[in-house]
């Protein structure tokens, strides 16, 4: 096979090598268009857009929450992904890569779940409501907690990314029937998903969804937390296949010595 | 049924342990199994045994043909030392443990729970759990561990049997157990450490 | 195949099996709850189905982590898997042993509890249905996590970690079909959503359990 063909092919990325080569080139990009995208989004909905007729400034919040709260689950997704790669291609910095999102989604999940507490106070006069999707949000959450929790027990990285990768396909098909239960079990306050609607909105709005006037900040904070999310993931997953070249050579010296 | 093994590389917790390794294991035949502490003659009969996938290499005529004994002996403390065999009869779909009591001289404490064995006997029950297996390759992972001068003429008289009615046994000992077989050092086969800048995809 | 349950029961039911301390759990968080809320009847009975759905998911949770643990460390587990049979087979004889020997006697002690917790009279007969048909599951993906966990010294509080939230949609419909029960309510749709859940877990998720196992054992 000819060199150029090669390099063509996705896989070459699967090299550490190579993605580190990569990923630290493009980095400097994700890093300041995230930052400008969620800067000039947070600004310009904080202070440049109206204040809602019925839900004043506090609708504000949705920069911040819906991003996030989309990012939660995109994470997971990529974990998905990631994680099926692993187990049929076997690239490591595939299972590098889950392993690296997983505080990412994290964080995520917090900030969804207490900018919809900081939320939801005002609005519906209560910090916590057991409503399907802040419930599955909580379980989502528990899902990233044991995932985490088994990377960091296991010792042998092949063995732990065998692991975890099985568990977040099982966690995934559960998490799934989680969300359905919970809808069946109560049926919420929650508006229904902001984005969806946003997508479709087009003019005036039904007074249930996010009107044009928040819709293009709201855009910019989605783009940013997006870009933001692939550099904290490229980032990271440097670090871990630098981690985990370090344990690498250790072990060599030790079998050598 | 002949194991044969080819070019097989093994590894350890993701580390090459052993590479270049070729034999075969004829029917009526033992391998007595050689090499320093830490060499990776564990890894080598866990891989035989199916236990864990190989690096490179082809291993032939182990499916369903192996029994294997590890470092423990997979007792119940609180079965009785027929129940403990029968058991593992009944998994291997085969009839009969007399002789493997016999052979192990197991029939005094035949009816005492596991736990209350010496160490030894527990060895010998573990041992004579390879003969209710039916299976015609043994692998014996340092099988003489905490038997006494007796109870190692024991072991070596059941491999004796087994290699006279055309099983093979592969064996990874430091005694010397009177058994005319083929001594299989891997020493020469200590996986060569890769070149730093042939890593394999920059990991290894 | 029987071999293996037929042990397994043995062990169970001999010293230091363990059989019973599930049960003896699930009794004493019942009697606690009255201790922690309060005795009025009309609580008790408001709470006792999902009380009693939670007590039974907690007492199954307490035996996981010996489930595989006791066979990894004597080395039965390394044996079981050079034997003729499949592993897929061993983790759901494993499962079934622990259901028998666990959950089953859960599904049998709930009503005597109920009595305790002023369970309204038509909510027995949905409660021992809704554990019967939900505890087998509980059974299959505590296996599951517990295979997962096998090889990891305190692996107890882990497992706890990773099982929990797979149990959710378990416990849901199943105190869903409990409560709805106790009430008069219609339990159809809960508890054909519990019976799927319990026979797709039941299907498919010995495949995981046997695969991580797998993975452990190298």
């Amino acid at each position: 096979m000819s060199i150029a063909a090669k390099a063509n092919s996705l896989w070459e990325y699967a090299n550490p090598r190579k993605f580190l080569a990569t990923s630290e080139r493009v980095l400097p990009f994700f890093w300041i268009t995230s930052a400008v995208c969620v800067v000039v989004g947070l600004v310009w909905g904080f202070f440049f857009t109206p204040d809602d007729y019925k839900q004043g400034s506090t609708v504000k919040i949705i920069y911040l929450h819906v991003p996030a709260a989309l990012m939660a689950i995109n994470c997971w997704l990529m974990m998905l992904a990631t994680s099926l790669i692993w187990l049929v291609r076997r690239h490591h910095v595939s299972a590098l890569a889950s392993r690296a999102a997983a505080p990412v989604g994290i964080v995520m999940t917090l900030i969804a779940l207490v900018t919809g507490a900081i939320w939801g106070q005002p609005m519906w006069g209560t910090w916590w409501a057991w409503d399907p999707r802040l419930t599955s949000f909580l379980i989502l959450f528990l899902f990233y907690l044991g995932y985490v929790a088994l990377w960091e027990a296991i010792e042998d990285p092949d063995t732990a990314a065998d692991l975890t990768s099985v568990l977040c396909l099982v966690g995934s098909v559960f998490a799934l029937l989680s969300r359905y239960a919970v809808n069946f079990w109560n049926q919420g306050l929650h508006q229904g998903a902001s984005v969806m609607r946003v997508a479709a909105v087009t003019g005036a709005d039904s007074e249930e969804k996010v009107s044009n006037v928040y819709f293009y900040p709201l855009l910019l904070c989605i783009i940013g937390f997006v870009l933001l999310f692939i550099a904290l993931v490229l980032y990271r997953t440097g670090t871990e296949i630098r981690a985990r070249r370090i344990k690498a050579l250790q072990a060599r010296e030790r079998v050598s010595g | 049924m002949t194991l044969t093994v080819t070019d097989l590389a093994i590894a350890r917790g993701g580390v090459p342990v052993l590479e270049g390794l070729s034999f075969a294991l004829h029917p009526g035949k033992a391998l007595i199994l050689r090499g320093p502490n830490g060499i990776g003659k564990t890894t080598l009969l866990r891989t035989l045994a199916g236990l864990q996938p190989p690096l490179a290499g082809q291993i032939d005529g182990a499916e369903d043909q192996i029994a294997y004994a590890s470092h423990s002996d997979g007792l119940k403390p609180t079965l009785t030392v027929m129940e403990n065999l029968t058991f593992w009869a009944s998994v291997f779909g085969t009839k009969g443990i007399q002789h493997a009591l016999d052979a192990f001289a197991l029939n005094a404490f035949s009816d005492r729970y596991a736990g209350n064995l010496s160490a030894g006997q527990k060895r010998r029950l573990g041992l004579s759990r390879m003969l209710v297996t039916g299976r015609p390759i043994w692998v014996l992972d340092e099988p003489t561990v905490s038997l006494d001068r007796d109870a190692v003429q024991m072991f070596a008289e059941a491999v004796r049997n087994h290699l006279g009615q055309g099983g093979s046994a592969l064996i990874a000992t430091h005694i010397d157990l009177g058994l005319d077989g083929d001594v299989l050092d891997v020493t020469p086969n200590k996986a060569k450490p890769q070149p730093i800048d042939d890593l394999d995809g920059g990991f290894l | 195949m029987i071999a293996l349950l037929l042990r397994d029961l043995k062990l169970a039911f001999r010293a230091g099996g363990g059989f019973g301390l599930g049960l003896a759990f699930f009794l004493i968080v019942t009697v606690l709850v009255p201790f922690s809320v309060g005795p009025q009847s009309s609580l008790l009975s408001t709470i006792a189905p999902g009380v009693l759905w939670l007590g039974a998911l907690l007492a199954c949770l307490l035996s996981l982590d010996r489930l595989l643990a006791l066979d990894w460390e004597d080395g039965s587990l390394d044996l079981l898997a050079t034997a003729p049979l499949p592993l897929e087979s061993v983790v759901t004889i494993k499962a079934l042993a622990h259901w028998l020997t666990t959950g089953l006697p859960l599904v049998l002690a709930a009503p005597f509890l109920g009595i305790l917790l002023n369970l309204p009279v038509p909510g027995f007969f949905w409660l021992v249905i809704s554990l019967l048909v939900g505890t087998p599951a509980m059974s299959v993906i505590g296996t599951f996590g517990a295979a997962l966990t096998v090889g990891l010294k305190r692996g107890g509080l882990l497992l706890s970690l990773l099982v929990l939230p797979l149990y959710v949609p378990t416990l849901i419909f199943g105190a869903e079909v409990a409560r709805r029960g106790a009430t008069g309510m219609e339990t159809q749709t809960p508890l054909l959503m519990l019976a799927g859940i319990t026979a797709a877990t039941i299907a498919l998720l010995p495949f995981a359990s046997a695969a991580v196992l797998r993975i452990n054992l190298r």
